[in-house]
């Protein structure tokens, strides 16, 4: 396959970026994404080129390192999977492909297609944990859970950290990433005894941390390559609530 | 030279650890304050370790090269994590689990070392559990298990395909707690390119930050390496492509002596590699082999599609060579059983290196919603890659490099040949000897970090009260920085034709051919010559561009692959070393007649432990091990 590649180039959070576009030839349609972009690296150093900057690293979809747009779309136009799942058989030959980084506000550029996530970091710390020290837990079937729960607080806590949420709000808002956390947590008896204190610290540091708010548009759920469902938003609001 | 002393404490197995802590010397919580603790890796033994470690109130100092430490590779563990709990039913016990996992390993793993293990494991999913890590229930509220190769029993807890993921978030949000707390203090994108040592003993640190490209100097009272393995040697694994070895090899370099490094689990299920651009090969959990069936077809070249094979024209070699355990057989096994297949022309696929795991029988039988329960992620990124759906026609799989039982030498303080270095988790040898049971590195991990590093680091640190915080401004840190400075100028200043990447890629194939699943002495002899050949190119003709002070993907990787072109040597050494065959090392000079690994317990029944020795081959130290509470078996699935 032969591709036009669009690509945003940026030397770091305070430099001004602009497309450059490469001619890539020789792509082969089981390649993934991320390895049609190493070939290209490959290629570029071999031309004595600056090669382009971006984030990879298990190739599995579960790490949450890459994440890019491509043609408009976080993680590219396939639902649920991560651009290293992104197979190239998704693309024509000839096609025109553009990739930029994600665009949010909480998420300078660092390099290229390159950004700072510690914000989602920061919002974890913020709350997103359940207070026991090691040594303290009791036997773990003292603890039942009813299936369907533990079920749903599992699918809530498959999220990758990756900030494609993020960058496909219009708002930039982190309300599924934090409605994950939270939801896994309201789901769980363990989680309880810190509930209201939780919800309260994460959204804070949500607003602290420059995102936007949440209009209800839906493209975070269509654009997870983990699919998190927008319910999980629904009960991030009642928690909230509650919380006062 | 180094002396070797494994510190096993006296007295019966079951009595050892619970006699270590009784006499373990404490900190008392106001001088746990004035001593720092440095963690390298925030996996699954790493991030474990350091919120543990600050909990107890110690200054802890957290490095990942990664931005967060969220994304530590063992987020990709997928199929369990093992304890003895019993819940089944099924007559597990502390002991059963201790000797499968000696069993497992094929006798060359320390008793004591297992023992403790199997026992912290129970305290690990009440840990776990207590956190918020949603492992899998019945209806009843209970948790479940399922089965893994090479046990008889269900001892297994998972979450769906993806239990690392879940257990490490679990211990990642202990780990942001104490940050939050300001007991820990994280340090993201930081590569350690160096150890410090002090008057024999480790003080720190030298790392590159990977946005900057600066070079840091960091101190502690002691150094805890969780830096996982080394299997991207291979290029193409299963790991993340940016895990690699440079911590524990420079710490090998400075001091710490490296326990088998030929020892490397070639993991029997992979998505087959297609073609030469690809950069991973991805797992498909072992807990697959649970449901589905291994096999290729009777008659080579057969080219019909695998569901217009009929039953009677069907191999299924492992259920056919160990009807005892069929297609749970360990990893080593079922891996050995499928190069064999493959070798002899029965392999299916484009590249005839593949076989089929078939669920046909098992959707038949318990329908496809219980499969999808099961295993769905797996099926769906099988399909992802692949474009073949698993519902309906059988995975094509291959074995890929894994896990590296390999690793640094520690005593059972967990303790390197350097005083106040431990090694923690993969990046140690400690507990799996040549072959690793599925679901064991979560279990090792995790309990390495929560329940045993916390008891054996302060038992070292009690005499360190006295020593007041570590000076970077000094010529051994000086010394550190200037090596490493002074490596990335010269890897910088080749300016060749070949990439750091092609320089891998080789490499990778040299090892995959001549220290993978089998060995022999030509070949082995061979590779140390084209080892050698290939770092001789790498220094005349690697290629990295743009500068050492910025961001630089191609310098870490270039850094990594030189470390790698020097390990790779001593691998081979090591392999060339051991005249028997024992879990996943087999030298095809040592088969049973019906081509099983066969031991030489009276020569091999030791750790090979090498130190580094400069420009001089590396030496041989050996710690033999004693079993006192197993007797030495030949091993059998059959």
């Amino acid at each position: 396959m032969k591709l036009k590649l669009k690509i945003w180039k940026q030397g770091d959070a305070h430099s001004r970026g602009s497309f450059v576009t490469y001619d890539l030839d020789g792509v082969a349609p089981e390649m993934s994404f991320i390895e049609m972009l190493t070939y290209l690296n490959e290629t570029l150093i071999g031309k004595g080129e600056e090669p382009v900057t971006f984030e990879h690293d298990c190739h599995e979809g579960i790490c949450g390192s890459c994440g890019m747009y491509i043609n408009g779309y976080p993680h590219g136009p396939v639902k649920g999977l991560t651009t290293c799942l992104l197979s190239m058989r998704n693309f024509k030959d000839g096609e025109t492909i553009v990739i930029e980084p994600w665009r949010a506000k909480p998420f300078p550029v660092i390099k290229d297609l390159m950004v700072d996530r510690n914000a989602l970091d920061k919002i974890q710390q913020a709350g997103g944990f359940i207070s026991v020290t090691t040594g303290a837990a009791p036997e773990a079937n003292t603890i039942p859970v009813n299936k369907k729960n533990s079920d749903l607080a599992f699918d809530a806590s498959v999220c990758i950290g990756c900030g494609a949420c993020v960058a496909a709000c219009k708002n930039a808002s982190a309300m599924l990433f934090v409605s994950a956390k939270i939801s896994q947590y309201a789901l769980l008896p363990q989680g309880r005894p810190e509930g209201k204190e939780r919800v309260r610290a994460m959204i804070a540091e949500m607003d602290r941390q420059g995102f936007g708010s949440c209009s209800n548009t839906g493209a975070c759920e269509a654009q997870c390559p983990k699919q998190i469902k927008l319910f999980n938003i629904a009960r991030l609001n009642r928690e909230y609530y509650k919380a006062f | 030279m180094i002396t070797l002393d494994s510190k096993i404490p006296e007295g019966p197995l079951e009595e050892k650890w619970t006699r270590y802590k009784a006499n373990a010397k404490l900190v008392s919580p106001a001088n746990k304050k004035k001593l720092d603790i440095i963690v390298v890796g925030t996996g699954i033994s790493g991030a474990p370790a350091a919120s543990a470690l600050g909990e107890m109130g110690y200054n802890v100092k957290v490095f990942c090269y990664q931005d967060t430490p969220r994304r530590a590779h063992s987020v990709a563990a997928q199929g369990g994590i093992n304890a003895a709990k019993n819940y089944k039913n099924d007559g597990d016990s502390v002991y059963h689990l201790f000797y499968d996992v000696i069993k497992g390993g094929d006798f060359r793993a320390r008793e004591a070392n297992v023992y403790r293990i199997a026992e912290v494991s129970n305290q690990i999913i009440d840990h776990f559990t207590a956190i918020g890590v949603p492992f899998a229930r019945e209806y009843g509220g209970t948790l479940t298990t399922r089965s893994f190769g090479g046990v008889q029993v269900s001892r297994t807890f998972y979450s769906r395909g993806q239990t690392g993921q879940q257990v490490l978030l679990g211990a990642y949000s202990s780990l942001v707690r104490q940050i939050k707390e300001g007991t820990v203090t994280m340090y993201p994108r930081r590569e350690m390119l160096d150890l410090v040592v002090v008057d024999g003993k480790a003080r720190g640190i030298v790392v590159r930050n990977l946005i900057t490209g600066e070079i840091e100097r960091h101190s502690a009272h002691a150094v805890v390496l969780a830096t996982g393995g080394y299997g991207t040697i291979y290029y193409l694994s299963t790991l993340a492509v940016n895990s690699n070895a440079s911590a524990a090899w420079n710490a090998y370099k400075r001091g710490a002596a490296f326990a088998n490094p030929s020892f490397v689990q070639i993991h029997p299920s992979s998505v087959p590699q297609m073609n030469e651009f690809q950069s991973k090969l991805t797992l498909m959990s072992e807990s697959l082999r649970n449901d589905g069936r291994v096999w290729v077809p009777k008659t080579k070249g057969d080219s019909r599609p695998p569901n217009e094979i009929p039953e009677e024209d069907r191999d299924y070699y492992l259920e056919r060579r160990y009807p005892a355990f069929g297609n749970l057989v360990p990893r080593d096994v079922a891996s050995r059983a499928a190069k064999e297949r493959c070798d002899a022309g029965y392999g299916v696929g484009p590249t005839g290196l593949a076989v089929n795991l078939d669920f046909r029988d098992a959707i038949k039988k318990q329908g496809q919603k219980a499969i999808e329960e099961k295993y769905g992620n797996l099926f769906d990124m099988y399909k992802d890659i692949t474009g073949i759906d698993s519902y309906t026609e059988p995975m094509r799989i291959y074995p890929a490099g894994h896990y590296t039982m390999g690793g640094l030498w520690v005593n059972y303080d967990l303790m390197t040949t350097i005083p106040g270095l431990f090694a923690v988790g993969e990046s140690n040898f400690s507990d799996h000897g040549a072959n690793r049971l599925g679901a064991s590195s979560l279990m090792q991990g995790a309990g390495d970090g929560y329940f045993i590093l916390p008891y054996t680091i302060s038992n070292y640190l009690a005499s360190e009260i006295k020593t007041p915080r570590i000076n970077t401004d000094t010529a051994e840190f000086q010394e550190a920085e200037t090596r490493s400075a002074e490596k990335i100028k010269r890897l910088l200043s080749i300016r060749g034709k070949q990439t750091a990447t092609t320089f891998h890629k080789k490499l990778g194939k040299i090892m995959w051919d001549h220290c993978g699943m089998t060995r022999n002495e030509k070949g082995l002899t061979e590779a140390i010559g084209l080892i050698r050949e290939l770092r001789e190119e790498f220094w005349k003709d690697l290629n990295v561009p743009g500068r050492a002070d910025e961001l630089n993907q191609e310098l870490e990787k270039a850094g990594r692959v030189a470390d790698f072109l020097e390990l790779g040597e001593l691998m081979m050494t090591d392999a060339l070393n051991r005249r028997e065959s024992c879990g996943a090392h087999f030298r095809e000079e040592s088969q049973t007649p019906d081509h099983e690994a066969l031991r030489n317990d009276d020569e091999y029944a030791y750790v090979a432990v090498w130190e580094y020795n400069g420009d001089e081959p590396p030496v041989l130290h050996k710690e033999e091990l004693k079993f006192e509470f197993v007797e030495l078996k030949q091993r059998s699935y059959k």
